[in-house]
């Protein structure tokens, strides 16, 4: 048994700018969160990663999480009383490319409880060089009802919770944009988690 | 409370003591400059969502993924090293099956990505890239050379102290880990503002990995201990 000391959690450091030789190589990155089989409506994210001056970042990874159509996510933790979809694992990661973006396939999540339910979002950590720890943000749905009941979003400043909604392509059905503004007068909403 | 929120409560994972973790913006790793978020982090209660996180089965790795050592025709060029260690969470219990996932620069200094220019040779024989889980007692086990130290534009003369990237998925999303690994005595600490960026030096010195006779075998590698601790849910007094 370790002794109660050194059992703080290991430090963050920088993914650096060479996390490519293994965390996206084309194998093992998810591009697609959802199978073929999986219900729901389906949705093609397009994000964006600038940094403090509106430049593109080129060397970022995002890690997705997120649950099911139903609002279950495929994890022994969620004792919520749902059906998972078959084969649903929920993990998405995606690199950006010389433009600063790089689009994820998944599908709408469901609501997800327990009690309250919030509203469908997906969970963002973002890496990249000059990142000493990941940041964590969410993703939300313009339009969507269940928006005005959600209790995250409503710990929110309201004048900032625009820049947690994904906007969707006016001319394509089920593509939306997230750009994730890491430092400036619009910055991402991250969250201490 | 309803019957269905009491059945389904959320137990919330411990946060990292005040100095344990670097922060965000720290000027002299000049990239975090116009990287960092400047207003404030809104501080989350633990969801669903946040104490949940990806499970990942033996279909992610292959046998010989964990012997950086092994992945083409010849052997690479460098000192052999064994590096292992166990994944625990904060309450000292160990996390089975976790995907730990490394990368590394190849003994002369050098990454085998197209933006590292660092004019020192690759090694045909090494991709510097490697992958495993965790066991039943949250040990792993790597095989590979030492990475030698490389210069980086940060600053006037700045050399990266000798390093591994490890990525380590724990039981939750955010027990995410991405860290690096050093190894002990390395000159050049003093000088490497990442390393540097972690405020408490108790803290720094979790990612220093230990030499160890033990796990070194004779007249062929030597062995480095390298523990990792993840976040792991709030203890509670009346816990067994």
């Amino acid at each position: 048994m370790k002794r109660d000391t050194d059992l703080v959690p290991t430090p963050s450091q920088t993914a650096g700018p060479f996390f490519a030789i293994e965390l996206t190589t084309d194998e093992h990155c998810v591009k697609c969160v959802a199978g073929p089989q999986a219900g729901g409506e389906r949705a093609w994210i397009t994000f964006r990663v600038l940094d403090g001056d509106g430049v593109p970042v080129n060397d970022a990874m995002l890690e997705i999480w997120q649950a099911d159509s139903n609002g279950k996510y495929n994890h022994p933790d969620d004792m919520q009383p749902k059906k998972l979809d078959p084969g649903w694992r929920g993990f998405g990661r995606v690199a950006t490319g010389e433009d600063g973006t790089c689009v994820l396939e998944t599908i709408r999540p469901g609501c997800v409880g327990p009690g309250t339910q919030q509203a469908p979002h997906l969970t963002i950590a973002v890496f990249a060089r000059g990142m000493l720890k990941p940041l964590y943000t969410r993703v939300y749905f313009t339009g969507d009802a269940a928006n005005d009941e959600d209790s995250i979003l409503g710990l929110v400043p309201p004048e900032r919770r625009e820049t947690l909604l994904a906007r969707p392509d006016p001319g394509r059905p089920g593509y939306w944009f997230f750009d994730v503004r890491l430092q400036g007068d619009r910055e991402t909403v991250f969250f201490d988690v | 409370m309803d019957s269905l929120s009491t059945r389904v409560s959320i137990k919330p994972y411990a946060r990292p003591p005040q100095g344990s973790q670097p922060p965000s913006l720290y000027e002299p790793y000049r990239a975090t400059v116009k990287r960092a978020p400047l207003k404030p982090l809104v501080v989350l209660p633990h969801t669903l969502s946040e104490i949940t996180g990806p499970i990942f089965g033996h279909d992610k790795v292959a046998e010989n993924d964990h012997d950086l050592t092994c992945q083409h025709q010849g052997e690479p060029i460098g000192e052999r090293i064994i590096v292992s260690g166990r994944v625990l969470d904060s309450n000292g219990r160990p996390v089975p099956n976790a995907l730990i996932e490394i990368w590394q620069a190849n003994s002369a200094g050098r990454y085998r990505h197209t933006k590292d220019q660092h004019p020192a040779p690759l090694d045909p024989n090494f991709t510097g890239a490697g992958r495993t889980l965790t066991d039943e007692q949250g040990a792993y086990r790597f095989i590979s050379i030492k990475p030698g130290a490389y210069p980086w534009f940060n600053h006037y003369n700045a050399w990266r102290p000798a390093h591994i990237h490890f990525s380590v998925f724990g039981t939750a999303f955010i027990s995410r880990l991405v860290t690096q690994m050093y190894f002990p005595g390395d000159p050049l600490f003093d000088y490497d503002p990442i390393f540097q960026s972690i405020p408490e030096e108790r803290a720094r010195q979790r990612l220093i990995s230990k030499f160890d006779l033990e796990t070194t075998r004779p007249q062929w590698a030597k062995g480095f201990k390298f523990d990792i601790v993840l976040r792991g849910p709030e203890a509670t007094p009346f816990e067994t």
